[in-house]
């Protein structure tokens, strides 16, 4: 594994969890309770959606790169909408 | 139905290239995604079509998979030219949402731009249009604007950076065909951009007839979709879609209303 990551004494920071232990998010229009600290990537993890396949809006900010979903951490309140193509004229 | 058709286009040949906005186009007949009795009947339909471009609709993936997955597992994106609609808009705004909303799904920057003015007849909010086609043109965006058959509405469209100007030939999904042969002639022949008849038409002599008006093509969803048997009639829109452009570039005789012999009226027996 020449590329895995350096060794550290600190977990991830996806890994943290902090107050309560949830935060609920407003997914597609229903409140959704994720773990604290959970990242956008994390998000579509647990929903099993293929980043690739769908494209997502976090408080009406559309996110072009999909890289940055793993660095963008959720809240309490925020608005996602997560919308994909379907059959349509 | 393969047999139906040589495998070669009719139209090789015989037709000038289909360019919009500097990209060719192998078919002038664009086809809609929506409707179908199942994915599978879709897919057939599309490939008898022979069409390259193909509508997709953009909307809030169902969380609890309670209905069909996206599209995408459907259709080979590599194979067709996916163009995103903003069906469903009231609003300049939400027009502009969606269509940012489909270019960041990577494909391309192009959108057919619908903002609904009326639900009932789903007609065009002209005002509503023009601002859209300004913000997404300014943003960057191909936008096809489906409009009115209104030649003035057409006219401030292509000034307001539309690359395609799509008038109707009768109401979204109502199957009436051609209404106004006249306005859709005067469009065309005043315009610039390329002029792609969307929605109304209902079968294939509606397709050739509307072609024949010498428009660039056309763009239709329901025909198909609600067809008895949508593979045979996209095998028909085809044939009608290229034999109403054939018959077009070729120029048809002038009418009249007297009859004129066709045989020789020389030479007859005493």
């Amino acid at each position: 594994m020449p590329n895995a990551p350096p060794p550290t004494i600190f977990p991830a920071m996806s890994d943290i969890t902090v107050g309560s232990g949830t935060i609920t998010p407003v997914v597609n229009g229903e409140a959704r309770s994720v773990s604290a600290g959970s990242t956008m990537g994390d998000l579509l993890r647990t929903l099993a959606l293929d980043p690739q396949l769908v494209v997502v809006e976090h408080n009406r900010t559309i996110l072009r790169d999909r890289a940055q979903y793993d660095a963008l951490r959720l809240a309490t309140g925020d608005t996602i909408e997560i919308v994909h193509f379907v059959g349509g004229g | 139905m393969t047999t139906l058709l040589s495998p070669a286009r009719p139209a090789e040949g015989l037709d000038t290239p289909f360019v919009i906005a500097g990209r060719e186009f192998r078919s002038r007949l664009l086809v809609g995604t929506g409707k179908y009795a199942s994915n599978d009947a879709m897919v057939r339909a599309i490939d008898a079509s022979g069409a390259e471009v193909v509508t997709v609709a953009v909307r809030r993936v169902n969380l609890d998979r309670t209905r069909d997955e996206g599209i995408l597992y459907h259709l080979d994106p590599s194979r067709f030219f996916l163009l995103a609609n903003t069906a469903g808009c009231y609003a300049a705004d939400d027009a502009v949402r969606y269509a940012r909303l489909a270019r960041a799904a990577g494909f391309n920057e192009w959108v057919k731009l619908e903002v609904i003015g009326d639900q009932e007849t789903l007609l065009p909010d002209t005002a509503g249009l023009l601002e859209a086609t300004r913000t997404l043109a300014a943003d960057g965006f191909k936008v096809m604007a489906y409009s009115n058959d209104d030649l003035v509405t057409a006219l401030r469209l292509e000034d307001a950076g539309a690359v395609a100007v799509m008038p109707l030939a009768s109401p979204i999904g109502s199957g009436l065909g051609l209404l106004n042969e006249f306005s859709i002639r005067t469009i065309k022949h005043r315009l610039s951009v390329p002029v792609i008849v969307d929605a109304g038409v209902g079968t294939a002599s509606d397709a050739c007839l509307t072609m024949e008006q010498g428009v660039d093509g056309i763009l239709m969803n329901t025909a198909l979709a609600a067809a008895s048997d949508p593979v045979r009639m996209a095998t028909a829109m085809r044939c009608a879609v290229d034999a109403g452009r054939l018959a077009y570039l070729a120029g048809r005789m002038p009418r009249r209303e007297v009859a004129v012999p066709s045989s020789p009226t020389e030479g007859l027996l005493e």
